[in-house]
């Protein structure tokens, strides 16, 4: 199967229009020692019915499970049906950036009222098209703030998920930045007096997440105020998105860029991508954030329209010294995230206090359960964690029963030893938070 | 058509103007041969004061839509002064490059630097060399 | 048209929260009522309203489907519909990813398949599936070529990129801490090997090449760029933003390439989805396994896994393991075309390049007139020196045609370059029409060259004012 129109006749006549007897004199730059005779391990082309056979069978070795109690950077939710017809439109999916801008009004102006969404939720005044993913958000406005201030010194607090600060390390180091980790409190919230210590001169950002990567809310407003004593910048993150339509926003504590995971926003799980990087900023670093913005302005019979703008930002002018080196987005991620928040509207803020009681709910059910207990006292938002007497035996128990269990803190955090975090989103029923207790005890 | 170039000041090779305020200060901006080369200007990135720059190098940026540009300083110094009015009205440069649309005010570091610039006259040159 | 904030109604919703099951709790003794937000400003719509407003934005919106897309460097070719089906099976898009491994051998073993699929199509010795994109695999690739510097003990601070490349290249470079060095064509659009030789010092990291080129040329001094490259002691990088041009008919790690990274949302016909989600898989030669980001899939047994035990390895680029969806997309794709596929989807490609490039060569300016592959590159100099029209003017002409425009003014080395990519996917009968459409401009150009300066007439908006969007930005709404 391929996708070529070219009957034997069309490409005769086109031979014939470029002057050629065969198509190999088309190739004659490639050195003929290099020409590929045969691909290697390339299996030969199927049909349209093979492929869709072969391909649902590769889908079903995956084991589809009865339930998810993990979150950890992704999150289970239900995803109104509007969101996917919109997202599968061709005019949609089929474009590419924006570049010209009189057709290409509608990804604009969607993203543009995206932009203008994201803003409003994270408490700032400006957003960007999209970044990759909440990690790579994350470390972008990380670079960027050491090289505005012209510092090198990192600090993150190890409440921030692992795999982001594995994400920052890696680009801390390529950027010639050191990477400084603070402890966390019992109540699961970073470790203000620390952070104070860890603070000097030379550092440019101080990086908390919240809710953190145990479902804690952070106290952010203090930990803005020691960063900023310092000439440092705040950088907050969130866990799942869609603890925004409930908490106060971190631009509204002194947050200076607001970064994380859009992935809840009618964004499938996928296993892992594609995702959507949210970022967002203080006004007054418009001109320095990376990633493309959509903006308004009006043509020259004075109608409303949208461009891309601040385009000097960008490495298709600016090259080496860009802000980034991003180019592709997640442009399609960011419309369903648009078309998802637009969908609900309010009830967003009804969404999030409804994961909040199933939250509760599991919570309190399985700390019924004999030898178990919480491991921090702050305020958690749909995630938890919980201390029990042999996760990794929780864990297969729920296994067995078609049910992916807690995420096991110990392979980031030696210290929690034994403990579980679990995520309970509007998916969870309490039927099958119940069975699960039941399967526990 | 750009402007004609005044006779009261220097010019460097890359279409900077500089003009000596007589007390070791001087006035730093683009030629209106520049601003039309540029087109619109959108943008101005002014340097901090107190910013040393030896001759030769990045002063300010001028920015387009689909451009960016450095302005280098014609001559050693540092920068005493920025047009805070470009911040908020990039297009004075446009509109008058020799005048409102001045860049930065330097005190310079060697006023017999000043003699290495071109006058008015072999900078009218130059362009008219490089419109050709 | 109104923003969905204009037609918005308070107490409209086109999606309700079901009823809570499980008891209710006071959110403010839950939380903390220090914790917890003011207003939600969202938009407030009934369903219907809602899809009219994304369907009519999309009645603004010009795609693939709709028509041409000859976008060079950017392979918009057809994105099969049957791939879209795949990536929504309920197994590939529902699992989270951090289920088991043993919920997750289906998704473990394609992206294992696809890296062997990729390393024999592109000659490479492994491949991550990680980076999200193209340009975030470039800055993996060079990552690892800083980090294999290391492990050596070298100090090499410098990179070489041709004038021709991507600006994604030198941001790639610059944000690795590399110092940038700009390397000069030739007089044939190739590399100037006497420029790459003194610039090949033992302080010289890598070059990071291109090929074909972006004027869509094949480098015939390949082996000799190579050479000069390994013999001093560097790496050689590929961009393969241009791999539609060889599938099939070369391999980079026979060319000699120890990086590369792809695009599979140019190559492997996956959706550019308005900007992205994209995919950029970097293979690596031998050499450089060692520093691949982690986790990797791994094969144990008849079973699949991911590890991180790779001590030397760089970390990671991103959260999990890649656009999965994409990767999954793409590996459709290369299965249903297999070899004979990829073939002719190369040989179809470089033709229909050329047959363009023929057309239109009387027509206009042609700075590089030699046998192109994937692409062909034009200027408009001979229309701004007869008439004053320029480049941006035929492009916004073209969409009265009802085409999208190629890419223009890129390269920065081919002034008012028009860049036309048309791919393997489009018929005699559209390349012809298209052909006779910029025929029909180069001629009005002498006749009637205010027209196209006025262009596009055809539009829901006309030339929009980007100088006023730069000087006075406007990126969120906000109610007056």
């Amino acid at each position: 199967m391929d996708y070529c129109p070219h009957t034997p006749d069309d490409i005769a006549q086109m031979q014939a229009g470029i002057g050629i007897g065969n198509i190999e004199e088309l190739f004659a730059d490639i050195p003929q020692k290099f020409r590929l005779r045969k691909i290697p391990g390339m299996p030969a082309s199927l049909s349209e019915q093979e492929i869709w056979a072969l391909m649902r069978t590769q889908s079903e070795k995956n084991r589809m499970p009865r339930a998810t109690l993990t979150g950890a950077g992704a999150y289970h939710h239900f995803i109104p049906a509007v969101v996917n017809h919109i997202v599968g439109r061709a005019e949609f999916y089929t474009a590419y950036t924006p570049y010209q801008a009189e057709i290409s009004q509608g990804i604009l102006q969607a993203i543009y009222e995206y932009q203008t969404m994201i803003a409003h939720l994270t408490g700032t005044e400006i957003a960007n098209a999209s970044m990759y993913d909440g990690a790579s958000a994350m470390a972008e406005a990380a670079v960027l703030c050491a090289k505005i201030s012209n510092r090198s010194k990192l600090i993150a607090a190890r409440s921030v998920h692992p795999q982001y600060r594995r994400v920052l390390q890696t680009y801390a180091w390529a950027n010639g930045c050191t990477l400084t980790e603070i402890p966390w409190l019992p109540s699961g919230q970073a470790d203000k007096a620390a952070l104070a210590a860890a603070l000097d001169k030379e550092t440019a950002a101080v990086i908390v997440q919240s809710p953190n990567f145990f479902g804690c809310i952070e106290d952010l407003q203090p930990l803005a105020d020691t960063a900023h004593d310092e000439g440092a910048m705040l950088i907050a993150g969130f866990a799942d998105a869609t603890s925004l339509g409930l908490l106060k926003p971190a631009g509204e504590c002194g947050a200076d860029f607001v970064v994380g995971e859009g992935q809840s926003f009618g964004n499938p799980l996928a296993f892992g991508g594609p995702y959507l990087g949210i970022f967002a900023a203080r006004e007054k670093y418009l001109r320095r954030i990376p990633g493309r913005l959509a903006g308004a302005t009006v043509d020259k019979n004075g109608r409303r329209g949208f461009v891309l703008t601040l385009q000097t930002r960008e490495q298709h002018i600016r090259r080496e010294k860009a802000t980034s080196n991003i180019c592709s987005n997640e442009a399609l991620c960011a419309l369903a995230a648009g078309v998802y928040l637009a969908a609900l509207g309010k009830n967003l803020g009804k969404l999030a206090s409804l994961n909040v009681y199933k939250t509760q709910y599991l919570k309190n059910k399985l700390l019924q359960l004999r030898g178990w207990r919480e491991i921090f006292s702050a305020p958690v938002y749909n995630e938890f964690a919980l201390g029990c007497p042999d996760a990794g035996r929780v864990n297969e128990k729920l296994r067995g029963e078609g049910i992916v269990g807690g995420y096991e803190l110990s392979k980031d955090y030696p210290e929690l030893d034994q403990a579980l975090l679990f995520c309970a989103t509007e998916m969870l029923s309490k039927d099958d938070m119940d069975n699960i207790v039941r399967i526990l005890n | 058509m750009s402007k004609p170039n005044p006779t009261d000041r220097w010019y460097s090779k890359d279409h900077e103007w500089i003009l000596d305020r007589g007390d070791g200060t001087a006035s730093v901006g683009i030629t209106d041969y520049a601003q039309e080369m540029l087109t619109d200007i959108v943008y101005v990135e002014l340097p901090p004061i107190g910013k040393k720059v030896a001759a030769g190098e990045p002063l300010a940026v001028v920015e387009s839509v689909k451009s960016v540009s450095d302005v280098y300083s014609p001559v050693s110094g540092e920068v005493i002064g920025v047009n805070t009015a470009l911040e908020n009205t990039p297009e004075l440069v446009n509109r008058d490059a020799f005048g409102e649309g001045w860049i930065a005010r330097l005190k310079v570091a060697d006023p017999e630097e000043l003699k290495t610039l071109l006058n008015a006259t072999a900078y009218d040159a130059l362009i008219r060399e490089e419109k050709h | 048209m109104e923003l969905i904030f204009e037609i918005s109604k308070s107490g409209r919703s086109a999606v309700q929260v079901p009823a809570s099951d499980v008891p209710e709790v006071n959110i403010g003794d839950a939380i903390g009522p220090k914790y917890l937000r003011g207003d939600l400003d969202l938009p407030e719509v009934a369903e219907i309203d809602l899809v009219r407003h994304y369907t009519n934005l999309s009645r603004r919106n010009f795609g693939v489907d709709l028509g041409f897309y000859p976008l060079g460097s950017c392979t918009m070719k057809y994105n099969p519909k049957i791939n879209e089906n795949i990536a929504a099976l309920p197994g590939f898009a529902g699992l989270h990813p951090n289920a088991p491994s043993e919920f997750a051998q289906g998704s473990l073993g394609l992206m294992y398949d696809m890296q062997r699929l990729l390393a024999g199509l592109f000659g490479m010795a492994d491949f991550t599936l990680q980076p999200a994109a193209g340009a975030h695999g470039e800055l993996t690739g060079v990552m690892m070529i800083r980090k294999y510097f290391e492990k050596r003990g070298e100090k090499r601070r410098r990179i070489l990129i041709p004038d021709a490349a991507h600006g994604t290249n030198p941001a790639s470079g610059a944000l690795c801490g590399f110092e940038t060095v700009t390397l000069r064509s030739n007089p044939e659009g190739g590399v100037d090997l006497n420029h790459l030789e003194s610039l090949m010092t033992q302080d010289t990291a890598a070059l990071m090449l291109t090929n074909p080129n972006t004027l869509g040329l094949f480098e015939r001094n390949i082996e000799k760029v190579a050479a000069i490259v390994h013999g001093a002691g560097g790496l050689l990088y590929g961009d393969g933003a241009n791999a539609n041009a060889y599938l099939g008919k070369t391999r980079p790690g026979d060319l000699g390439f120890d990086v590369i990274q792809l695009n599979l949302h140019k190559t492997f016909s996956t959706p550019h989805g308005g900007g992205g989600p994209g995919s950029g898989p970097v293979g690596v030669a031998e050499k450089l396994v060692d520093f691949l980001p982690a986790p990797r899939v791994v094969k144990n047994g008849e079973g699949y896994s991911l590890s991180e035990d790779f001590p030397y390895t760089i970390g990671r680029v991103r959260a999990f393991y890649g656009n999965f969806t994409v990767i999954v997309k793409a590996y459709a794709y290369l299965r249903s075309l297999g070899e004979e596929g990829l073939r002719r989807a190369t040989e179809m490609a470089v033709l229909n390049a050329n047959y363009i490039k023929e057309r239109l060569k009387s027509y206009f300016d042609l700075p590089y007139d030699r046998v192109c592959m994937h692409e062909c590159v034009f200027s408009g100099n001979r229309q701004v020196a007869e008439s004053g029209v320029h480049t941006s003017d035929i492009a916004k002409r073209l969409i009265d045609f009802g085409y999208h425009p190629p890419t223009i003014y890129f390269p920065l080395i081919v002034p008012e370059a028009i860049m036309i990519e048309p791919t393997e996917t489009e018929s005699k009968e559209t390349l012809d029409a298209f052909c006779d459409a910029m025929i029909a401009i180069a001629k009005e150009a002498k006749e009637n060259p205010q027209r196209i300066k006025d262009a596009p007439l055809s539009t829901p908006v006309g030339r929009l004012d980007e100088v006023l969007a730069a000087r006075k930005p406007d990126v969120c709404w906000e109610r007056s």
